[in-house]
């Protein structure tokens, strides 16, 4: 057990539990904190495969931004101390019957398919090289998709004020 | 296909299990908030399997990286435009409760 394998096993674990109690911690504060957790988490995940830029982007955007935004709307619009009613137990099992199911599906398909991996030499997965593809026009470049994704936060962020705006 | 001991299965593993969560929360809440965050669950989930996919089977190129750049940035719209309907929601029915919100249903 070296201690990779005791990050990697720290993190899944911690992922799953704080996401069962996102979905069913009564009070929800707590849930955004435990939906916060969760999110860390992924981001140790992400540390933990060497991806410093998407760790970096989880923890502010993910963790940073919409963890908070998450948190103002709930002090908007619900009280703190307020608890949620348990939800009807038919409900539950339904959904429990199908999350389970699903997943069960899912895992046999994952389980049972041999994945082939590349066989073409690895590449510097630095800065640099992030910046560089990310802007480039040309063979592994994603230009595009980064101008249009640009496009969509500048039409989601007016769409947000116009919506969010009270009366005329 | 193994990294530190870790095989490529195990990160398919934990991301199905967070993927099916999020959806038992999204069927079982009822506060349009909670139900947010159930999303959030599943599109992270999500992005943990590309960037899996990216190191473990092609890390000679970056799509998978860049795809989860993109659906984080999309996740950030979307949680914007959502609480900006919930709270215009908030104003006008005093609640954020799934079930009371039926004004246009009949």
């Amino acid at each position: 057990m070296t201690a990779y394998k005791i990050m990697f096993y720290l993190f899944a674990a911690m992922i799953i539990v704080f996401s069962v109690l996102t979905v069913t911690s009564r009070r929800i504060l707590r849930a955004a904190v435990f939906l916060l957790f969760v999110l860390i988490s992924t981001a140790g995940l992400y540390f933990w495969l060497d991806y410093q830029f998407m760790a970096g982007v989880q923890l502010t955007l993910y963790a940073g931004g919409i963890v908070v935004l998450i948190i103002f709307s709930i002090l908007l619009t619900s009280h703190i101390d307020q608890k949620f009613t348990q939800a009807h137990w038919t409900k539950k099992i339904m959904a429990a019957i199908a999350a389970l199911s699903g997943m069960g599906l899912c895992l046999l398909v994952l389980l049972n398919h041999q994945f082939i991996p590349g066989t073409n030499p690895p590449i510097q997965n630095n800065m640099t090289e992030i910046g560089t593809q990310l802007l480039s026009t040309g063979h592994n470049g994603f230009a595009l998709p980064f101008e249009v994704i640009s496009i969509l936060l500048l039409a989601a962020m007016i769409a947000a004020i116009i919506i969010a705006k009270k009366g005329k | 296909m193994e990294r530190y001991g870790i095989p490529l299965d195990h990160f398919l593993i934990v991301s199905t299990i967070m993927f099916f969560i999020g959806i038992y929360g999204f069927i079982v809440r009822k506060n349009l908030i909670t139900m947010l965050m159930s999303i959030e669950l599943i599109l992270n989930s999500v992005n943990i399997n590309f960037v899996a996919f990216n190191s473990y089977l092609f890390p000679e190129n970056m799509h998978g990286y860049f795809f989860a750049l993109i659906v984080v940035a999309i996740a950030a719209a979307e949680a914007s435009v959502a609480i900006a309907l919930i709270i215009n929601i908030y104003r006008r029915f005093s609640n954020i409760e799934v079930e009371n919100i039926d004004e246009m249903k009949y």
